[in-house]
Order: structure tokens, then C-alpha cells, then sequence
């Protein structure tokens, strides 16, 4: 995702695009990211209301119905779609017959919760790191500079699950995904933060703000961290997303949440068995994750292009000329 | 040039040692106890008390930490009680789970998992730089519209899913392929590649997408320069501009990309492999990591920091290459 | 396709607009003219005149860009709005070329200079060989005075110095014999030096191939030399068309006079007048030298050091200057870029830490303090920066830039800091009601004062003016240097004032001192050094300055 990562410079000349109400505006006009949110609105609905709405169906997502499964066909779920009925919305989970409706609900709240709280991990180390590197001295800058691109080269998932391997068996898990993903995965966040803040540091303003007399921290707090909140929050959309899939991966792969808690990964991690005798099965999570990502990621792709005042105007930039900038003087001694 | 490089490789010999010391400590010191795992889970204090002994987990951790290092680079050799297992370099220590040599396991998975690598590879960089030169030469067209909407959707997806729908799609409703079972390449070239083909196009295609987002980005920005505007004005054709003065600047950082991927992939493509049942590098971990096997784990990942690492500076050195207004620095 | 006695370019009421967000903008709105075989026109205009748009539309630039372009315009007989993309291809470079602004940016960065004029070449001339075309690359290049052509064209771009660079646009321009040179302020983003010599170039390559020439600029006096006919364009119309001298000596619009007022001019002197008493330099800082107070010292440097990294990639921006400002004087600085001018101006308020040397303020040295130490003399010694656009926060509104030091002193209440602002504002010749608005709202010469304000809200003893005017119009900058020097004549503060322009910093200045590669090379009262430039590197930057007169350009 590099592509997402480079900060764009204000364009010489022009006034840089800034202002919420006009970000909103741009980010109003796009209809697929207003979908998006959406989508998303409803779903972080349905996560919140998820005990509500167990109740309403009468089933909790953790009680076996083995009457509901066919032994013989090695737990098939008895009846048409993954045995989909009055008393069981989207039908009941191959081999434990357990309510499929209330445990894609609880999986929603699991990938929400990882997902938001790694989000809220990574850039606080990434603002931490990021702002000590751009506003410490050369050699805090260096050490931190190269940790971060440790962190950004090696490969998150390995290492994830090499930490969950350590961590004992009784820490809870969900917030050990938390941590396990927050704290390996900050690394783009910091460099974005030192680069945002470097140009930053060498505007006019900021000098100008020096020449005031005022603490350092006050320079920073008022001139340096509003600039720093457009490029953060359009990278911290971007980081959902990949933290859903992250965290659908590691129960995917068996070192996510631990049963019986439900997790959409986890429920996919028996797919291969269960794709030919009962797709409902896979069909449902599979869906469930993938819709939800792909709004996340509209809607982020929606913000980055909204706070993008280059992005915007890409189409006049495009081929041949248009009105000539304002001259560039020479004299930058 | 060479002091670069004499640089670049002191500073990766350092995170490499760096990256090991932290895994080595945190495995083999933090909460659980090696010895108990090693033993399993039957054995009583007295057997614990041997493994620990055998393992030389009482001796200081710089002690071990070196005997670690001593494994890695002379080789080593482990008494299995009656008798003596040598280890050659590079020595990884014996698997909790069979007393097998880490390194026998991961040589016997290291073809599987290049195998999948080298073909995904293929097909990401054929099909994400295809796409995105395309859509970025396509503006403002349908074509456009649908390539950025496949992309998106390419970059939400968990390879499991995909994986899953091709398994599906191609093994399940229209039978045109068995259910992939890995086959050597030495053993048969034409099945090796019949069963290869959907996990290479499961990975592969999704990692296209994000090859096809920075190929577009890259080719835009670089299309949007002042020189490019130039040779518009000079009556060149829209067609050699790309070719002559944009691919090569825009490809720069997809260039840097791959060289990075090429090097944390070989940490396995951990959920390919374990989607398709490839007996790669990856599963291997995953597995390990299940039962707790420590030393498989620390071999896997500081190998893995090892492959990136290397990566990384081959990476930095085709950009700079490619785009030689960048120095080496 | 009849030759003869048809004009070379005949533009009949073009108007380019550009839709955008907030509606469709009028780049050019109905301009008419024409341009004889072989002459020369200057457009000359402020920024947003749509002078370089209507220069793009000769060679059909805006096609494919969403621009919406009528009207009608022919060159050398090709109907560019209509013609196919082949023909429009041919016309561009092989009957019109294009001479672009920044030579840096507009070359391939990649390839040699040679390869990328021969590309150009062969282009045009499809049965050319590659070595024809090499040669052809090299001819050029020899043309336009790029010294052992041969070689050099093997060399990338950034290997060849800025005026190099726009030397070989020009000869990628010259190699397919185009009758119409069409050039986009190429000496811009040039030193005055360069300047004169490019524009000698473009006149003896008219001279010698008889090609035609539209030479669009801001600057009157680049157009005057260079030019027979004179193009003046506001907001996207022709205001007036001229022959250059008759507009130059006998301007019938309005609008042109105070363009030409504006131009700042190298021989007029400096209005003295009295001046206030200079304040006294009372209760100086604890432990001033002696005598400070007496000679009215502010500020002095003494071999003044400031070097930018380590090793063997450290460079020297400023070397051992030594500099005495008194209050209440006005001091000019200039010099080309490179010269280390701003690095300079920063070391003087304190934004950068010399590397060597002494910076006294007021007898006390203030050259190694550390940033804390330092706010006991930040309100003393402000600055106004060189770019509207980054000097100004664009989250906050410009009443709150200009109280910020006195929120940040801390002596003032809410209400007195507002009445403090309004009055600020209005001092520098603003609605005192603009507090509550943002620097988006306000145009260049506005923000500059905006910045001027808030230089002036701490009372400051001393202002450093880092190129105050270089990014604004002819007539913009007229308003604001004539703002600084009442400012400076009211409070009686000490400026110094920056700039690369010698004809502004004139207007403004008691004294003067020239700055080369560092280090000072001529110092002295402004006047004298203007009419008597003792250094050779003075005489030159003054004989390149170009001029209006055609007394002083004969001269």
C-alpha cells in the first residue's frame, strides 16, 4: 500500500486545501464512499445491538443443537441452506448445530473491537515515534528512524504469530490481538508522522511561531499537531481495513481468538471441510468479512482522496498546460 | 558505491543479531517454561529437570544466547540420551515435537513454499503491472472505473477467501481441476504445475491488486511532471512519452516493491499455504506455533528477518538504479 | 496556405475556461492579435492575467485537458483548434516551440541532454538517422553557447547549471527550424546574471534565423529589450497593443501606467526623510558592553559562520560575515541565489544557530543561546518571510497569527490583544474587521501584510525582511515596500531588508551590502554603491538589471 503512504506537498502556489467543511464536501460527492459509511454505520449498529437482537431470535451463540445436525452425513446441518429456519435466521453451524445469526453478530463485535483498538495502538506509537524522530536530535532521529523501518520491512503476520506462541495461555486473547498487532505494526504510521512533521517544521508559519517567544510545546501544539490530524486520520481508515483482515487471519489460521468465542476467520478456517456438503457455511463469514473490508477500505480510499487537494485537481493536471504558477524567485540561499 | 554497501551490510548483520538476541530472550525466558514443553506435557519434575539440564536453560541467558549464536554459525552437537546428534551449521537446535534437526525441517519446506513464491510472483507482477499501466492510461473511461473497483476489492480480500472461492469455483462446481495435493517439481513437472496453478493465482492475484494501485499512482504522478509536458509540447506521441521517459521512473518503486515482497514471502505465505495444505515454510510455523515448538519458531522468524533484511537492500539498490535521481546514501 | 503578406499568428477572440469545483474559472476571455512573420511580441501581465494560458493555446496545449477553448487561432497557416492530432503534432516543435518556465523540471531528469533533443528531431524529421539527429542535438547546443557541445550533450540535466539548462530548452526549441518561438518566462527562475545573458541569446537567435518570437513575462523590463511589440493583458482581456516603446514611453491606459509606475527603477534615490528621533537604546540588557547604547549598535555580527552537515558533504552557506546594524538604519542585502543571503537573515533573529562567529544583540551575545534562553529576546527581533503561502497557518485565522506573541508575552488581557490587532491591521492598511478571517481569503500582497503586522505586534527593535516581495506582482510589491519604508520611518525600528531585486531594495535602504558565494563582497552607503559600484561583481549585477529607458539601456 505504498501508494496510499505518500504525503502530498502543497502545491506551490496554491492555497492548500484545508478546512473540515470542505473536505466534507469533497467526501459528500463521492457516492461510493457515502455507501460505505453506510454499510458501516449498520454493521457497527448490529455489533452494538448484538445481544438485543440475540434475544429477539431467542438463541445465544454458544448453545449446541445437536438435533439440529445430521451425525450421520458427519454434522450437517438438517434442512435447506445451512439449515436456515424460523427459529434459526441464517440456519445453524455444521457439526454443533450452534446459531449462525448470533455468532456472525459476535464475530462482527470481535473484528470490530481488534480492529478499532490496534487502529488506536498504532497510531499512538506511530505519533509518539514519528514526532520524536522529526522534533529530537540527530541521533534520536537516526535510532528511531531505523527502528521504524525495521518494523515497516518485516513481514507483521509472522511475527504476530511467533508473539501470540509466547504470550500465556490464560492472557485474553482479543486484547492480545490488540497488542499483538499495535505493537508491530506502527511502523508506517511513525514514518508517515516524521515525514508529515519535518515538512511541516520547515514552513514560514512555524518559524514565525518560534519568533513569538512561546514554549516549544506551545509551538507544537498549535502549529504542528493541527497540521498532523488530516494525514493521521486518513491513514488510521486506511489501517482498519488491513487490521480486519489481520485479525480474521490469525483465526484463520488458529492463533486468533480462541473458541468458542466467534470470529468470522476462525468459522473459515474449517471451510475446506465443510465448501461441498454445506457452502451457507462458508458463503455467510466469507461475505460478512469481505463486505465489511471493502467498505472500509472505500471509505478510507473516499477521506484520503477528499483530504487530497492534489488528487482533486488531477484531471486539469493532467496533459498540456494550465495557467503557468506563480513565478518561483531564486533566491532560497 | 562500496562503502555503501560495506555499510549497508554492517547495519544488517546488526538488525540481524538485534532481531535474534529479542527473539531468543523473549522466547526462552518469558512466561511459559521450555523445559515443560519440550518434555510435553507427561513428563514429571524429575524428566523436566533432565531436559533442563540438556538444554542448558540454568546457564546465564548470555551464555545461552551465545550457544544459540554457536549453533547458527559452527554447528552443534545434541545428546539424544544414547546417542550423539551432530548439527551442522546452520544450527537451529532439535523440533520439541519429533527431536527432528529444525534445519532437515526447513530445507525439507523450503520447496514448496519457493515453488509458490516464484509462480505468485509471476502472476502479480504480469497482472497488477498490466492492470495498472492500464488503468492509468485509461482515465476517465469505463475501463477505468472497473479496474479501480477491482483493485479495491483485490486489497480487501483475505487470501482465504479468495482461495476458497477458486477451490469452489474451479474443484467444486465446474471440476475442471482435482483438489490441489502438492507435487515436487522434481518428482513431475506437468502435475507440480496443474496443482501449483489455483494457489498461485489465490495469492497472486490479490497481491496484483496492490502492485496495480502503486503502478497507477506511480505512473500518474510521474505523467503529471513538467519534463513530460515538455515532449507533449514537441509533438511526441502520447505513446513513446510513456515509454521513453515515464515507465522507467514509475516502474522505480514497483521495482523496490517486489525485491521486498520476494524476501518476506519466504517467511511463507502463511495462509496460502495453509488454505491449499502446501507443506511450506509457513504452515510449518503456523503448526509450530500451535504446539509451541520454540526453537522451529525462533528459526522461522529470525530467517525470515534475515530474507527481509537482504531484501531490503537489493530493494533500495534496483530503485536507485531505476530512478537515478535517487543517491545512495 | 497562401504566404506572403499573412501574419504568422492571427488570434481571433480566443477565450480559454477552465471548469473547476466552484464553477468555470475565464483564463482568457476574447483576445484578439496578430504577429508578422518574424516579429516579436511580448505578453506581459500580472499572475492570473492568462498570459501563459493564452501563449499554451498556439500550440493547442489545452486540448485534452477539460479546458473549454473558442475562438480561433492560426499559426503560420495551421488552424490549431481544428487540426487533427497529426497535424497538431507536426506543428508543435516543427513550426511553433515551446521555451518552458522552470528548466530544471521540464527536462527528462534520465536521459542526456543530446538524446533528448535528437528525440525531438526525429520526431519531426522521420527520415533522419539517429546519428543525424545526434549531430543535429550537438549543433544546437553549440548555437545557443553551451561550450564543448560535443561532450556536454551526453550529460543529464542535472549536471548542466540553471542558465545551461534553459539554454538547451532553447536549442530543443531551435532544432527543427520552427518559424515561432513561443517562451513561458524563461528567466524567471533565473538570476539577473543568467537573465541578461539568455535574453541576448534570444535576440541574436531572432536576428539570425528570422523566427518569430512571443515572449511571455511579468516583467517590463525583460519584454522591453527584447521585444518590437507589446501585448498588456488583465484578468484574461488585452488592455492595451502596442509597439514596446510607444507603450513603454506614452501609455494610453490606465491600467498600464500603474504597471509601469510600479516597476521598480535602479536610479531613483532613495526619498530621504526625517527621520523621527532614533529611540534611545535605554535600559539595555544585563550585561552589555559598555557603550553599546552610546554608538546606537542593535545588532552586530562578527565572522559570522553557518555550515549545513558534516564531513565531506558539508557546505559553507555563510562564511566570516561581519554586519553592524543601529536602530532605527535600514539595511539592504542582496545577492543572487546561492549567495547565502537568507541563511544569513535567519542566523540574525536567531531561527538558525551560527556555526561560528559572534551575534551580539545589544552587546550581549545571543549566537549560542539555547532556544529557552532565547524568549527573552524573541520579541525583539522578528522577521517577515519570503512566501505568502507557508507563512501563514492556514488553520488559523489571521487576527489569532498576528496576537499569538502577544498571548504567548502573556502582559496583555483578551480584550486589549483584539483592540491591539484591529489597530495592527488596520496600521498595515487592512479591515480591521478581517481578524476572524483565514490566509485562503487573502491575496499574496494581503498575507504579506498580515505578516508585516504580525512582525510589528511584539514592538520589535529590529524586522529581518527574507525577500518581503519577490513572489508578488510588479504592483503589489510597489505597495508593500512603500509600507515597509513608512513603517520603518514611523517606528523608527531597524530593518533589514533582503531581496535578490537591486532596484527594490534602493528604495528602501541606507546602506548596502552585496553578498556572493557566502561571504560579503562590497558594503557601503546606498547611494555611492549604486552610482559607484567599486567591486567588479557589483558593476555586473547592475549592468544585467534590465531596464525600461532607452537612455539607460543604451548606456
Amino acid at each position: 500500500m505504498t501508494d496510499l503512504l505518500s504525503t502530498p506537498e502543497p502545491a506551490a502556489g496554491l492555497a492548500p486545501a484545508s478546512g473540515a467543511r470542505q473536505v466534507w464536501r469533497r467526501l459528500r460527492a463521492r457516492k461510493s464512499a457515502l455507501a460505505a459509511a453506510a454499510v458501516l454505520g449498520l454493521l457497527v449498529l448490529l455489533a452494538l445491538a448484538a445481544p438485543l437482537l440475540a434475544a429477539l431470535e431467542g438463541q445465544d451463540p454458544n448453545t449446541y443443537h445437536d438435533a439440529l445436525v445430521d451425525s450421520a452425513r458427519g454434522g450437517v446441518p438438517l434442512g435447506d441452506f445451512g439449515g436456515i429456519s424460523a427459529e434459526h435466521w441464517l440456519g445453524v453451524e455444521p457439526g454443533t448445530g450452534r446459531d449462525m445469526f448470533v455468532r456472525l453478530l459476535y464475530g462482527a463485535r470481535v473484528s470490530l473491537l481488534v480492529a478499532l483498538g490496534a487502529t488506536v495502538v498504532q497510531v499512538l506509537i506511530g505519533l509518539a515515534v514519528g514526532l520524536g524522530a522529526a522534533l529530537g536530535n540527530r541521533f534520536a532521529d537516526s535510532a528511531l528512524t531505523h527502528l521504524t523501518d525495521v518494523m515497516v520491512s518485516m513481514p507483521l503476520l509472522v511475527f504476530a504469530i511467533a508473539m501470540v506462541a509466547v504470550v500465556p495461555a490464560d492472557f485474553p486473547r482479543p486484547l492480545l490481538l490488540v497488542f499483538a498487532i499495535g505493537l508491530l505494526a506502527w511502523g508506517s504510521t511513525a514514518r508517515l508522522v516524521r515525514g508529515q512533521t519535518l515538512s511541516l517544521k520547515k514552513l514560514d508559519y512555524v518559524s514565525a511561531a518560534r519568533l513569538t517567544g512561546g514554549s516549544s510545546w506551545r509551538v507544537a501544539r498549535r502549529e504542528l499537531l493541527p497540521g498532523l490530524a488530516a494525514p493521521v486520520i486518513t491513514y488510521a481508515a486506511i489501517l482498519v481495513p488491513s487490521n480486519i483482515v489481520i485479525e480474521s487471519t490469525m483465526s484463520f489460521l488458529g492463533v486468533g481468538v480462541k473458541p468458542p468465542t466467534p470470529s468470522w476467520g476462525q468459522m473459515l478456517s474449517t471451510a475446506n471441510t465443510w465448501f461441498r456438503a454445506d457452502p451457507a457455511y462458508v458463503l455467510l463469514p466469507a461475505s460478512m468479512l469481505f463486505v465489511t473490508t471493502l467498505a472500509f477500505t472505500v471509505l478510507a480510499d473516499g477521506v484520503r482522496v477528499a483530504l487530497d487537494p492534489r488528487e482533486a485537481s488531477r484531471l486539469r493536471v493532467g496533459r498540456g498546460g494550465r495557467e503557468s504558477r506563480k513565478s518561483r524567485p531564486g533566491g532560497t540561499a | 558505491m562500496t562503502t555503501y554497501f560495506l555499510r549497508r551490510a554492517l547495519g544488517a548483520v546488526a538488525v540481524v543479531l538485534v532481531l535474534s538476541a529479542v527473539v531468543y530472550v523473549t522466547f526462552y525466558v518469558a512466561p511459559g517454561d521450555p523445559a515443560r514443553l519440550a518434555c510435553g506435557p507427561r513428563c514429571n519434575t524429575e524428566q523436566i529437570r533432565q531436559v533442563r539440564e540438556q538444554l542448558s536453560l540454568d546457564d546465564p541467558l548470555l551464555t545461552q544466547y551465545w550457544h544459540f549464536l554457536q549453533g547458527v554459525f559452527t554447528g552443534q552437537d545434541y545428546s539424544t540420551g544414547t546417542s550423539v546428534l551432530h548439527c551442522d551449521a546452520p544450527c537451529f537446535g532439535l523440533s520439541y515435537q519429533n527431536n527432528q534437526l529444525v534445519t532437515d525441517m526447513l530445507v525439507d519446506r523450503l520447496p514448496a513454499t519457493a515453488s509458490l513464491a516464484v509462480g505468485a510472483m509471476a502472476v502479480w507482477l504480469a497482472v497488477g503491472i498490466g492492470t495498472g499501466l492500464l488503468s492509468a492510461l485509461r482515465r476517465g473511461g469505463v475501463t477505468e472505473r472497473a479496474l479501480t473497483w477491482l483493485t479495491l476489492a483485490g486489497t480487501a480480500t483475505p487470501v482465504f477467501i479468495s482461495g476458497v472461492a477458486l477451490l469452489m469455483l474451479f474443484c467444486v462446481y465446474l471440476e475442471w481441476l482435482p483438489f490441489p495435493s502438492y507435487v515436487p517439481l522434481t518428482q513431475d513437472p506437468e502435475q507440480w504445475a496443474w496443482n501449483m496453478l489455483l494457489p498461485w493465482l489465490a495469492l497472486g492475484l490479490l497481491e496484483s491488486a496492490k502492485y496495480a494501485r502503486l503502478t497507477r499512482s506511480s505512473l500518474l504522478e510521474t505523467l503529471a511532471e513538467d519534463h513530460i509536458r515538455t515532449f507533449r509540447a514537441y509533438g511526441v506521441r502520447e505513446r513513446s512519452l510513456v515509454a521513453r521517459h515515464a515507465l522507467r521512473g514509475a516502474l522505480a518503486p514497483v521495482i523496490a516493491l517486489t525485491a521486498a515482497d520476494f524476501g518476506s514471502i519466504f517467511g511463507g505465505a502463511m495462509v496460502t499455504e495453509v488454505t491449499f495444505g502446501l507443506p511450506g515454510i509457513g504452515q510449518l510455523l503456523v503448526n509450530a506455533t500451535q504446539k509451541i515448538d520454540l526453537p522451529v519458531v525462533v528459526a522461522v522468524v529470525v530467517i525470515t528477518g534475515t530474507a527481509v533484511v537482504i531484501a531490503n537492500i537489493v530493494a533500495d539498490v534496483l530503485y536507485a538504479v531505476a530512478d537515478r535521481r535517487v543517491a545512495l546514501r | 496556405m497562401t504566404a506572403g503578406t499573412e501574419p504568422l499568428v492571427s488570434v481571433t477572440d480566443l477565450s480559454v475556461a477552465f471548469p473547476t469545483g466552484d464553477g468555470v474559472v475565464r483564463a482568457v476571455d476574447g483576445l484578439s492579435f496578430t504577429l508578422a512573420r518574424g516579429g516579436a511580441l511580448g505578453i506581459v501581465g500580472e499572475s492570473g492575467s492568462g498570459k501563459s494560458t493564452a501563449a499554451y493555446a498556439l500550440l493547442g496545449l489545452h486540448r485534452d485537458t477539460g479546458a473549454e477553448v473558442s475562438g480561433s487561432v492560426t499559426v503560420a497557416g495551421h488552424d490549431v483548434l481544428a487540426a487533427g492530432d497529426a497535424e497538431l503534432r507536426a506543428l508543435r516543435g516543427g513550426v511553433a516551440a515551446m521555451v518552458f518556465q522552470d528548466p530544471l523540471s521540464s527536462l527528462d531528469p534520465y536521459q542526456a541532454i543530446g538524446d533528448q533533443i535528437a528525440e525531438v528531431y526525429r520526431t519531426h524529421r522521420k527520415d533522419a538517422s539517429r546519428r543525424a539527429a545526434r549531430e543535429r542535438a550537438t549543433e544546437v547546443l553549440d548555437r545557443v553557447g553551451i561550450p564543448d557541445a560535443a561532450r556536454r550533450a551526453r550529460s543529464r540535466p542535472h549536471e548542466f547549471s540553471g542558465g545551461m539548462r534553459q539554454r538547451a530548452l532553447i536549442a530543443m526549441a531551435l532544432a527543427c527550424e520552427p518559424r515561432l518561438l513561443v517562451a513561458d518566462e524563461p528567466t524567471t527562475a533565473l538570476d539577473v546574471t543568467v537573465q541578461a545573458q539568455i535574453l541576448d541569446l534570444l535576440r541574436d537567435l531572432r536576428e539570425e534565423t528570422g523566427t518569430g518570437l512571443i515572449l511571455v513575462t511579468h516583467d517590463l523590463g525583460v519584454a522591453a529589450g527584447t521585444v518590437d511589440e507589446l501585448l498588456v493583458m488583465k484578468d484574461g482581456r488585452a488592455v492595451e497593443h502596442a509597439p514596446v516603446r510607444t507603450v513603454l514611453d506614452t501609455p494610453r491606459e490606465t491600467y498600464t501606467r500603474d504597471l509601469l509606475a510600479a516597476v521598480p527603477r535602479l536610479n531613483v534615490r532613495r526619498k530621504v526623510v526625517a527621520k523621527r528621533p532614533v529611540p534611545s537604546v535605554e535600559g539595555a540588557v544585563e550585561g552589555s558592553a559598555e557603550g553599546a547604547a552610546d554608538t546606537g549598535v542593535l545588532l552586530e555580527a562578527e565572522g559570522l559562520t553557518r555550515t549545513f552537515g558534516r564531513g565531506r558533504k558539508a557546505v559553507t552557506a555563510v562564511e566570516e560575515v561581519s554586519l553592524t546594524v543601529r536602530a532605527g538604519e535600514t539595511i539592504g542585502v542582496v545577492g543572487e541565489s546561492g549567495s547565502g543571503k537568507t541563511t544569513l537573515g535567519r542566523m540574525l533573529v536567531r531561527l538558525l544557530e551560527p556555526t561560528g562567529g559572534a551575534l551580539r544583540y545589544r552587546g550581549r551575545d545571543i549566537g549560542g543561546l539555547k532556544e529557552r534562553e532565547l524568549r527573552a529576546f524573541r520579541s525583539e527581533l522578528q522577521m517577515v518571510f519570503q512566501d505568502p503561502v507557508s507563512s501563514l497557518n492556514p488553520r488559523r485565522s489571521v487576527g489569532e497569527s498576528i496576537a499569538d506573541p502577544l498571548r504567548a508575552a502573556g502582559r496583555l488581557g483578551d480584550a486589549e490583544i483584539v483592540a491591539r490587532v484591529r489597530e495592527l491591521l488596520e496600521r498595515v492598511g487592512l479591515d480591521p474587521g478581517a481578524y476572524h478571517r483565514y490566509p485562503h481569503e487573502f491575496s499574496g500582497g494581503q498575507r504579506q501584510r498580515v505578516g508585516i503586522a504580525r512582525a510589528l505586534a511584539p514592538e520589535p527593535r529590529l524586522i529581518v525582511c527574507d525577500e518581503p516581495v519577490s513572489a508578488l506582482d510588479v504592483t503589489t510589491q510597489a505597495q508593500v515596500v512603500r509600507l515597509l519604508g513608512e513603517i520603518q520611518r514611523d517606528l523608527g525600528v531597524a530593518l533589514v531588508f533582503i531581496a535578490h531585486d537591486l532596484a527594490v531594495v534602493r528604495q528602501v535602504s541606507d546602506r548596502l551590502v552585496v553578498m556572493k558565494g557566502g561571504r560579503i563582497v562590497e558594503e557601503g552607503a546606498a547611494d555611492t554603491l549604486y552610482e559607484r559600484p567599486g567591486h567588479p561583481y557589483t558593476q555586473g549585477l547592475l549592468a544585467a538589471v534590465p531596464r525600461l529607458e532607452k537612455a539607460e539601456a543604451a548606456a
